[in-house]
This record gives structure tokens, C-alpha cells and sequence, in this order.
């Protein structure tokens, strides 16, 4: 189909690339063919209960729907695992090749990227907000509902409308500490938790080129916090070298034009950026961490989608390392995935933790949403690496959740209070 | 369809933790779900919307966690629509395929007041807020949403196009 081709964002062109167009205009609605979907253990119950309603005889492609208990998992009560059992028994029946058992599950957004199941130029979506997080590929990845993926899963399809985007520049120097999760913060920060709602977050500068692959997946992982439906990166020799022992299909590395019209451009200047913290209940009030050191805390939590990586528990073991976590202070450190955790352990991050009086576990969202393994109760107030620090999240409404990187959350649990990485090494 | 009612109102960026709080998500049973229905955002709820079942909000409606258990809670409990002045993306979504109606209008948002008589033509487009006596007109609904919606949700839709 020839159109006329204006320059396009990274948005334009994936969606463009899916639905048989050169061309998309943004606020257009398209049908697109997906490359993945994706579901858990909380969304996929109501997923498969729609899905059976539509009446086809099975997923329109084995091998392309993923689903990982990780939420609830290992279950932690009766109807939890009434849930698992649902999907597992859907599994099996459905043949569903990329579900993941306890023992090789991880939590999703880190375990679908270990397992080279989304790579760049792909189109995908989950029932999961943090579905954005594979982005950092340069995937055009979002979240949505169950009945979307019911519907999906059903005809492998799902309708768009093509967003805006906003452009990231992120230029000057990185501080001492400042991981992706302090850029986000930041810029979440900067632009409100709805400054990016309906729209692409494209992540681009300098600074985002000497970034860790990691660190990138944390940014893509949090553009829902600004209400962004994705959150993506130009793919660059990174990404092929984060996937080039792992990717099992071609692929498509997809730039933005030059050119391409956006809502608007932030320059974020790095250099003025210094551990931030995201204070209860919005994710959007950043704060530095060293104008919040009269804040004490009874836990620290290190984990999640957002930043439960190699990088964040390096980071973390090297506070950590011959210290001891403050009296009285619960911290618990959650590697993402199976690979990630025995990774930690090679590298004796595992035993730096219990050494200085942390509890590790075994791969789960777990308090991020609440669910369990590190429950607040009435007036009680965690550090957090996790994403979200709404009202109840991580317990009793009134609890408090703190957002940090990895950083700050290890030195804060040293100091039983919010503090920097510089006041306890 | 019209939909005539008293109005709830909450403020900005009310996020779908307070809308199911995850504790809550070990099941998909609709009463269940509708019997916690914002319970840290408002004790009060669930006698409130006994008499007043339409929704009124700020900014960023249902942000945060993808759950379909929010607008499914919402709808369980009795809730026959929510205008917002804004919607969270996977929200909206999620309300429109579950049959939810959900309506961005930012003028009558701000000034509909909690327990105003308010009533809806969703054809026409129009919301009116008869306890101060103010009109306001809705954006048009594109042909396939209202598809979707008359189908009864997206599955029902999907059925017909599938023909199974």
C-alpha cells in the first residue's frame, strides 16, 4: 500500500509494521497482529473465563501466549492456589508452551526478556501494567485487561489507537548511585503521574546509550506510572548483544525517523540528578533521598518487575557487603528470577545479604502489590524498589510505601531510616 | 440509552488499588469483589452507592495495576457509570470491554457535586446535571466502540465476528 510516508516514531512504525500499513497517523484506530500475549496468575483467571465464552476451539498460537504465575506464587492461601490451578490446568489442556512452573518462573517482565521471548520491533500485550517494560528492547510492549487478552488470545489480534509521543533527551553526566530507577522517578517527577497518559514515553540521549540493559528495562517499567502505554528505547549494540544468544526468531530493529513529529521534548539534564525517592502515595513526588533522612523505616524492600535484575542486587550487595541491616528493620530481598537468583549466589550477593541480616526469596511480585511475603500493618513504613506507593499497596491503607532504586533502599535498611548510599559505605 | 441518577465524587488520580485492593484479587467472584469496592478509599461506599450509583471523578480515573477486577468490581456493585474529567489508558479499556460506560468530560467533572441529580443520554450525547440545571455535550463514540458496546462487551463482539 503506498502512502504518503511522513517521518514517524518508534510507536508509528511498529504498529504500522503489524497491521500492513507504512503509514499510521497518530489517533488512528487499528487492528494489529500481535507477536505475543501475555498473562498471570491475577489477570488470567478472568482471561481464560472470557476466552472460553468466545467458543473457539483453542489460543490461536501455542507459542505465543505466555503465562507466568508470579503474583501469588508459591501460592499463599487456598483461593491463590485454586487460581494457579486454573491456569496450569488451561496450560496443559491448551498445550501452552511458554507457561512457566514454579522453579523456572520468574516475575514476568524479567523472565520474558531472560528468555528471549520479546525482541525488538515486536508488538505485544499483556494483562499486566508493567507490560511496558519491554520497551527497553525496542518492542512497542503495553498492558491491558483480561477480556483484551481473552480476545487475543482468541484471534491473536488487538485494536490500537496510535498514540503521541513524548521525547526523553536525557544529556550530561550520571552521578554517583543513579541507576534507571532515579531517572524515572525523576522524571515521573517532572511530568506527573497522568504527563504521559494515552501516549509513547520514547527514551533517547546520551545518556541513555551507557545505560545497562537493566537499568533501561526499569525506565520502560514505569512509563505506566505516568500513564504512558509504552515506554520504549531505540534498540542499539545492547540490545543485539542482550539478544543475540537468546533470540530463536528474526527480528526488526526499528528507529525513529528523523524527523518525527512529537507532542513534546524534555532535555532532562542528568548531572543535576541525586538518588530520588518517591514519597507515599504518588509516584510522582520525587524527592531526594538526602532531604528525607528524618523518615524512619520498618522495612526495605529489593525486588520486583522494576528493579529485581543482576544489576540492582550487585548494587545492593555492595552496601550491604560486612554491614548489618538496623535492628528491628524486616529486609527482604526478592531476585526476579530463577537465573537472576543463582547468578546472585555465583557471584555471593546471596550470601552478603544473609550475612548482614536480610531474608532472601524465592522469585515473586509478592509485597509489591501487597500480596505477601512482607505485608505492612497500621502506621508501619517501607523503603521500596518496587513501582507503585498508592494508598495500601504494600498492607493496611494506612501504611506507607517509599520508592527508591536499589541504592537507597540497601542504605536505608543499614540506617533504619531513609538514607543515601554515601552516609553508610 | 439513558441513565438518570445521583452522583458520588472522588478526586484526582483515584488508582485501581483503592478502586479492588490487591488483597482482594484471590478471586473472580463479581459480589465478592463488588463487597470491597473502594473500601481505602471510602468506608462508606457500599451504602453510598445503595441510593447513588453514578460515578463522578477527576483526573487520571482508575490509574496504576491493569486488574479488569476494578471496573468489574465498580459494575457489581451497582455502578451504572463514571465520568471522569480523565481516564487512566488500560482503565478505560478495560471498562468499555467489560460494557462499563465510561465518560470523559472534563466541564461536567468539575462541576457536578456529590449527590447532584444527574442524567445521561448516551445516544444523544449529552450529560445533564439537573439538580443545578446544567447541560454538557459528550464526544461521539466511534462506530466500532459502539459496536462493542451493543454487542454487550468485547467478547460478545469478537463472537459475532468469528461467527462462532
Amino acid at each position: 500500500m503506498a502512502e504518503n510516508r511522513k517521518p514517524q516514531t518508534m510507536a508509528q512504525k511498529i504498529l504500522a509494521a503489524h497491521c500492513g500499513r507504512d503509514y499510521l497517523n497518530t489517533g488512528e484506530l487499528v487492528n494489529a497482529e500481535l507477536d505475543l500475549v501475555l498473562g498471570n496468575d491475577i489477570t488470567m483467571p478472568l482471561a481464560i473465563a472470557e476466552f472460553e465464552k468466545i467458543g473457539v476451539d483453542g489460543v490461536f498460537d501455542k507459542n505465543k501466549v505466555v503465562i507466568v504465575p508470579d503474583h501469588f506464587t508459591p501460592n499463599k492461601d487456598i483461593k491463590s492456589a485454586q487460581q494457579c490451578k486454573y491456569i496450569r490446568e488451561f496450560s496443559k489442556a491448551q498445550e501452552i508452551k511458554n507457561y512457566f512452573e514454579i522453579g523456572e518462573m520468574g516475575i514476568e517482565h524479567a523472565l520474558l526478556p531472560e528468555k528471549g521471548l520479546v525482541l525488538p520491533g515486536d508488538l505485544v500485550i499483556g494483562a499486566d501494567s508493567h507490560t511496558c517494560t519491554y520497551g527497553a528492547l525496542g518492542a512497542a510492549s503495553t498492558g491491558v485487561g483480561s477480556t483484551d487478552v481473552a480476545v487475543a488470545m482468541a484471534t491473536g489480534n488487538a485494536w490500537f489507537m496510535v498514540p503521541e509521543s513524548i521525547k526523553f533527551i536525557y544529556e550530561g553526566n550520571l552521578n554517583p548511585w543513579i541507576t534507571g530507577k532515579d531517572l524515572i522517578l525523576y522524571t515521573i517527577g517532572l511530568i506527573g503521574v497522568d504527563g504521559a497518559l494515552y501516549m509513547s514515553m520514547e527514551f533517547t540521549g546520551p545518556i541513555i546509550k551507557t545505560l545497562s540493559m537493566d537499568s533501561r528495562f526499569t525506565m520502560c517499567n514505569m512509563a505506566i506510572e505516568a500513564g504512558g502505554k509504552f515506554g520504549i528505547m531505540e534498540p542499539d549494540a545492547k540490545t543485539e548483544e542482550f539478544i543475540k544468544d537468546k533470540a530463536a526468531r528474526p527480528y526488526k530493529l526499528i528507529n525513529p525517523d528523523p524527523g518525527a513529529a512529537y507532542y513534546k521534548t524534555y532535555n532532562i539534564n542528568c548531572s543535576e540528578i541525586k538518588p530520588q525517592v518517591a514519597t507515599p502515595h504518588l509516584p510522582s513526588n520525587a524527592a531526594n533521598a538526602a532531604d528525607l533522612k528524618d523518615i524512619k523505616i520498618d522495612q526495605a524492600v529489593i525486588g520486583s518487575c522494576t528493579n529485581g535484575r543482576i544489576e540492582d542486587l550487585e548494587i545492593s550487595a555492595r552496601i550491604l557487603k560486612g554491614k548489618k541491616v538496623a535492628p528491628h528493620i524486616r529486609a527482604i530481598i526478592i531476585p526476579a528470577t530463577q537465573k537472576i537468583y543463582l547468578d546472585a549466589m555465583e557471584k555471593g550477593y546471596i550470601k552478603t545479604f544473609i550475612e548482614s541480616g536480610c531474608v532472601v526469596s524465592t522469585p515473586t511480585c509478592g509485597p509489591c502489590l501487597g500480596g505477601h511475603m512482607g505485608i505492612l500493618a497500621e502506621g508501619e513504613r517501607s523503603v521500596s524498589t518496587t513501582n507503585r506507593n498508592f494508598v495500601g499497596r504494600m498492607g493496611h491503607p494506612k501504611s506507607e510505601v517509599y520508592l527508591s532504586g536499589p541504592a537507597v533502599a540497601a542504605a536505608s535498611a543499614i540506617a533504619g531510616r531513609i538514607a543515601t548510599p554515601e552516609e553508610v559505605i | 440509552m439513558i441513565i438518570k441518577d445521583r452522583a458520588i465524587k472522588y478526586g484526582n488520580n483515584v488508582d485501581t488499588d483503592v478502586i479492588i485492593p490487591a488483597r482482594y484479587l484471590n478471586t473472580t467472584d463479581e459480589a465478592e469483589l463488588a463487597s470491597h469496592c473502594f473500601e481505602d478509599l471510602d468506608e462508606n461506599f457500599s451504602q453510598k452507592v445503595k441510593e447513588r450509583k453514578i460515578i463522578i471523578a477527576g483526573d487520571n480515573f482508575g490509574c496504576g495495576s491493569s486488574r479488569e477486577h476494578a471496573p468489574v468490581a465498580i459494575k457489581a456493585s451497582g455502578v451504572l457509570l463514571v465520568i471522569a474529567k480523565t481516564f487512566a489508558r488500560i482503565f478505560f479499556r478495560n471498562a468499555i470491554n467489560i460494557g462499563l460506560p465510561v465518560i470523559p468530560c472534563p466541564e461536567a467533572a468539575e462541576s457536578i457535586n456529590d449527590g447532584d441529580e444527574i442524567e445521561v443520554d448516551l445516544d444523544r450525547g449529552i450529560i445533564k446535571n439537573i439538580t443545578l440545571g446544567m447541560e454538557f455535550a459528550i464526544n461521539p463514540v466511534p462506530p466500532f466502540i459502539q459496536e462493542i458496546i451493543s454487542s454487550g462487551g468485547y467478547i460478545n463482539y469478537t463472537k459475532k465476528k468469528l461467527k462462532v
